[in-house]
């Protein structure tokens, strides 16, 4: 009798929870708005506008949902294992001098589709090298990969301050980033996917990486829940016990989630660098390592749910920076107020509503039972 | 008739689609001793856990002494006068006796006068039921016989008239166990009601006066204990009859299979809980180590599968020797013919929130034939689980199933199946019907007799006396890390009882 509660089913875990988290955050941010003496429902409709009502604006919605697939990828993966990777965001950072060092150097001699996957590497290694020594120190020493991942995003902020200002800036130039790449750093746009739909892109930086996201995302999927290695992952994560019993050793699964972990991050960087700015500027991740924690949270750690996630918060950034732009009461700060309030009912205060719905679903199910003559007799 | 201290009238409970009490009514006589027997999942718990205000029913009503009275919390039971004593206890470890009786009911601020209050009740209670305890006692330094007397002190302390324990004498020795029904048989003589939760028949027998079977959530029947026998008791339980006792054959003990010797282990505290043990397991035999919860078997048998590190000595298996103070490993023990039935299969045999058939792999995942490359070859995995579902007889028949959902009885058998299905050499078997319902006791006892006529080695771990001594050829007995002695066997249970109470052998024969 251990289960007081009767069990959700799959579309109410998966589909209802995010939808009332989401409405909740959505009401709540509206009182904020209503505060600051704006229009609730005016704003609404500016953000939904501005991030779906024109080409340029899915263009930008699904630009930034790119780096939030790649960042909820990475602390999805961590999360099987049982771990908690908030090193993200530097990881991610980390990400960038790989693709810049091989844009940087290839990019002149050859074609985009040669440096893509040569950059594809440099870039998920720099990420894996960056989450490794916090994956040896918990596997090895057992300090927390909370703690040491945190700090790792520190060290990596500092160190690519030294190397954007000290090195890897050209002499003559007064801004901390890099030469811009030749043309075989730069990726693609897929201006023309939006077209086919009759959407007009102009200058959204919407590129390939959308597209290797996506793959990464069915990947990840792959790993987890089709592989020996995902195996050992998700059992390692649910019962470290039953994983000693199994023999799986706990070290190397450690090891080997954290550095895909750390190269999905890394990954993230192929977006902003290669495919909009062609060239790495200081703090281009801006904040997308810590959106992961919510994409993640939100999505479920399931990639179909981490993708759709990724687009909700592709949304806000691009709506709310229109809000932004039309209201004069709503600063940039607003918007990250709305933003945490998303990030707080649907990551943290996640199971909130839980236990109310399946008491709901519980009289619900109890009451059909009784409706019906059938007794469950030895069935149960 | 006695008037009622308790009756429960109509009470009805769900769980969602569970129904886990159908209609119950009960009286409980004032001044006496009640059990309620039933198998796991029967509604025991759920019953009693209305009676003390954890729950609610969903209809019907609690009187307590003639008095109807809504029980929202365990303060209102408390208030009514009941009192329990849980299964798992309730005690802040590094407090005293004293401090834990008084913790919730302190009175002031100031503790001084609780304190006077709690040691002359203290000595009260002593001189009437002979519960005695130093006070002053840390909780973390006393044996769990005594602990439990701390707890049933607690609820005395609050005035209980009506104590309910729940599975009292899981973590007794044959010789606490007795201590603790003096105590009961007393505490009645003083006019207590007491309500006696457990699976064991021989204890309902041994000291209730009432006995009521439930079973899928009803009460199937209330009887007057001495005009019942245990066989017919097994049979309301279980709802058909049952076979108390194991048919088996004289073992034909082949070549050791299994040696270990001058094993030591520590444990995660590092403290040496098993201490120079050696003993071997032949081919077709079955060797039963029996003990109380906590005297090193657990570390035991996960150093001899791998799972922990030894301190030293040295382990045999099928005359090659394994690394156990080194590199042993579970996975490479396995390919070498070493099954192991775990005690802790929530978290050690299984894990839960997977489907049955990852389950079914688990530990063997890395066999090809679950395998296409790196991937797992998800539609021969499945097949695999159906087939053993079949053989098992595991329902509900769904390899897809969360393992949670099972029973405890299917889940082990889940487990059984799979480290048996494995044709072992050595097959190691800690607790195995532990949480598991009468039915697949027989069904799981029966196994492993199969694999010792199978001329397999079998290492029985059980804390259920009756189950080492139905099953085993032979008997070791743990006691605070050593091989108190060994003993055939037709050994009584008391002489057992006295090695795992540490008595020696030489005292222990007559």
């Amino acid at each position: 009798m251990s289960q007081p509660f009767a069990k959700l089913p799959a579309w109410a875990d998966y589909g209802l929870i995010p939808l009332v988290n989401l409405i909740v955050a959505f009401l709540v941010a509206g009182l904020v708005v209503l505060l600051v003496g704006e229009n609730p429902l005016q704003a609404a409709v500016l953000m939904v506008k501005g991030a779906f009502g024109s080409g340029q604006g899915i263009g930008y919605t699904l630009y930034y949902a790119t780096n939030f697939i790649f960042t909820g990828l990475c602390v999805a993966v961590a999360f099987h294992c049982g771990l908690f990777n908030i090193g993200g965001e530097g990881q991610a950072y980390l990400g960038g001098l790989g693709v810049s060092l091989v844009c940087l150097a290839v990019g002149n001699l050859l074609p985009w589709w040669l440096t893509f996957p040569l950059a594809i590497l440099g870039a998920a290694l720099a990420g894996a090298l960056w989450a490794l020594i916090p994956a040896w120190l918990q596997a090895r020493r057992g300090s927390h990969i909370v703690i040491t991942t945190i700090m790792f995003n520190f060290i990596a902020a500092s160190l690519m301050v030294y190397l954007l200002v000290g090195v890897l800036k050209p002499a003559a130039s007064q801004a901390p980033e890099t030469a811009v790449f030749g043309p075989g750093g730069q990726l693609p746009q897929l201006g023309w996917l939006l077209q086919m739909f009759g959407l007009k892109v102009r200058s959204a930086p919407f590129n390939v990486s959308f597209l290797l996201a996506l793959l990464s995302a069915f990947l990840v999927w792959v790993l987890i829940w089709r592989t020996r290695l995902g195996y050992e992952i998700r059992t390692l994560g649910l019962s470290p016990r039953a994983a000693d019993y199994a023999g799986i050793s706990q070290t190397k699964i450690i090891i080997i989630t954290m550095m895909i972990s750390g190269a999905l991050a890394g990954m993230m960087a192929l977006n902003p660098i290669m495919g909009a700015q062609h060239r790495m500027q200081l703090d281009f991740v801006s904040g997308a390592g810590f959106v992961g924690i919510a994409v993640a949270l939100m999505g479920r750690s399931h990639p179909l749910g981490i993708v759709l996630a990724a687009i909700l918060f592709g949304m806000l950034y691009q709506g709310g920076a229109e809000i932004a732009f039309d209201m004069p009461n709503i600063s940039r700060d607003m918007i990250v107020i709305i933003q945490g309030l998303v990030i707080l009912f649907a990551g943290a205060l996640e199971h909130m509503f839980r236990p109310a719905l399946q008491r709901l679903f519980g009289r619900i199910a109890g009451s059909a039972l009784r409706a019906a003559p059938v007794t469950t007799g030895e069935s149960h | 008739m006695a008037r009622a201290a308790i009756e429960l009238i109509g009470i009805d409970k769900r769980f969602g689609l569970v129904h886990a009490n159908r209609d119950i009514n009960l009286a409980i006589e004032r001044g006496t001793i009640h059990g309620i027997i039933g198998e796991n999942g029967a509604g025991k718990s759920t019953l009693m856990s209305i009676l003390y205000g954890f729950y609610q029913a969903d209809r019907g009503e609690i009187r307590v002494n003639g008095k109807k009275v809504a029980i929202i919390d365990p303060n209102a039971a408390i208030a009514a006068g009941i009192g329990m004593v849980h299964q798992h206890f309730m005690l802040v470890e590094n407090f005293t006796v004293l401090e834990n009786i008084m913790l919730g009911v302190e009175g002031a601020p100031l503790l001084s006068k609780g304190i006077a209050k709690v040691r002359a009740t203290l000595r009260r209670l002593e001189e009437e039921y002979g519960l005695e305890v130093d006070p002053d006692a840390l909780i973390e330094d006393l044996p769990l016989g005594l602990q439990q007397r701390v707890e049933i002190l607690k609820a005395l302390y609050r005035g209980a008239d009506i104590l309910i324990l729940d599975e009292p004498t899981g973590v007794l020795t044959p010789a606490e166990a007795d201590h603790l029904f003096r105590i009961l048989r007393k505490l009645k003589e003083q006019g207590k009601t007491i309500v006696l939760i457990t699976h064991k028949l021989r204890e309902i027998k041994a000291v209730t006066d009432n006995v009521s079977v439930m079973r899928q959530g009803e009460i199937v029947a209330t009887l007057k204990t001495k005009d019942a026998s245990v066989e017919e008791l097994a049979e309301l339980m279980v709802g058909r009859r049952v076979l108390l006792r194991v048919d088996k054959g004289a073992a034909k003990p082949g070549e050791v299979k299994l040696a270990v010797e001058n094993l030591t282990v520590r444990d995660n505290r590092g403290c040496v809980v098993v201490e120079n043990v050696s003993f071997n397991v032949r081919a077709g035999e079955i060797v039963g180590i029996a003990g109380v919860a906590g005297n090193g078997q657990s570390e035991l048998i996960e150093a001899i599968a791998g799972i922990r590190r030894a301190v030293s000595g040295k382990v045999t298996l099928d005359g090659r020797p394994v690394d156990v103070t080194g590199r042993a490993n579970p996975a490479e023990l396995r390919q070498r013919g070493l099954a192991h039935v775990p005690e802790d299969r929530h978290h050690m045999g299984l894990v839960l929130p997977f489907e049955e058939s990852e389950n079914a792999i688990l530990g063997y995942h890395d066999d090809p034939r679950y395998l296409k490359g790196p991937f797992l070859d998800i539609e021969a995995i499945r097949a695999d689980a159906q087939k053993k579902i079949a053989q098992y007889d595991i329902r509900p028949a769904d390899a897809r199933l969360k393992t949670a959902n099972f029973s405890g009885g299917n889940q082990q058998k889940i487990v059984l199946a799979r480290e048996i299905e494995r044709d072992p050499s050595v097959l190691i078997v800690a607790q195995p019907t532990r949480g598991v319902d009468v039915g697949a006791i027989e069904f799981i006892h029966r196994r492993i007799i199969e694999m010792r006529d199978a001329g397999k080695a079998v290492l029985l771990v059980s804390v259920e006396l009756d189950e080492i001594r139905s099953l085993s050829d032979r008997i070791l007995v743990m006691f605070a890390g050593r091989i108190a002695g060994e003993c055939g066997p037709e050994a009584s249970e008391g002489e057992i009882g006295l090695l795992m109470a540490g008595v020696e052998k030489k005292a222990a024969a007559e």
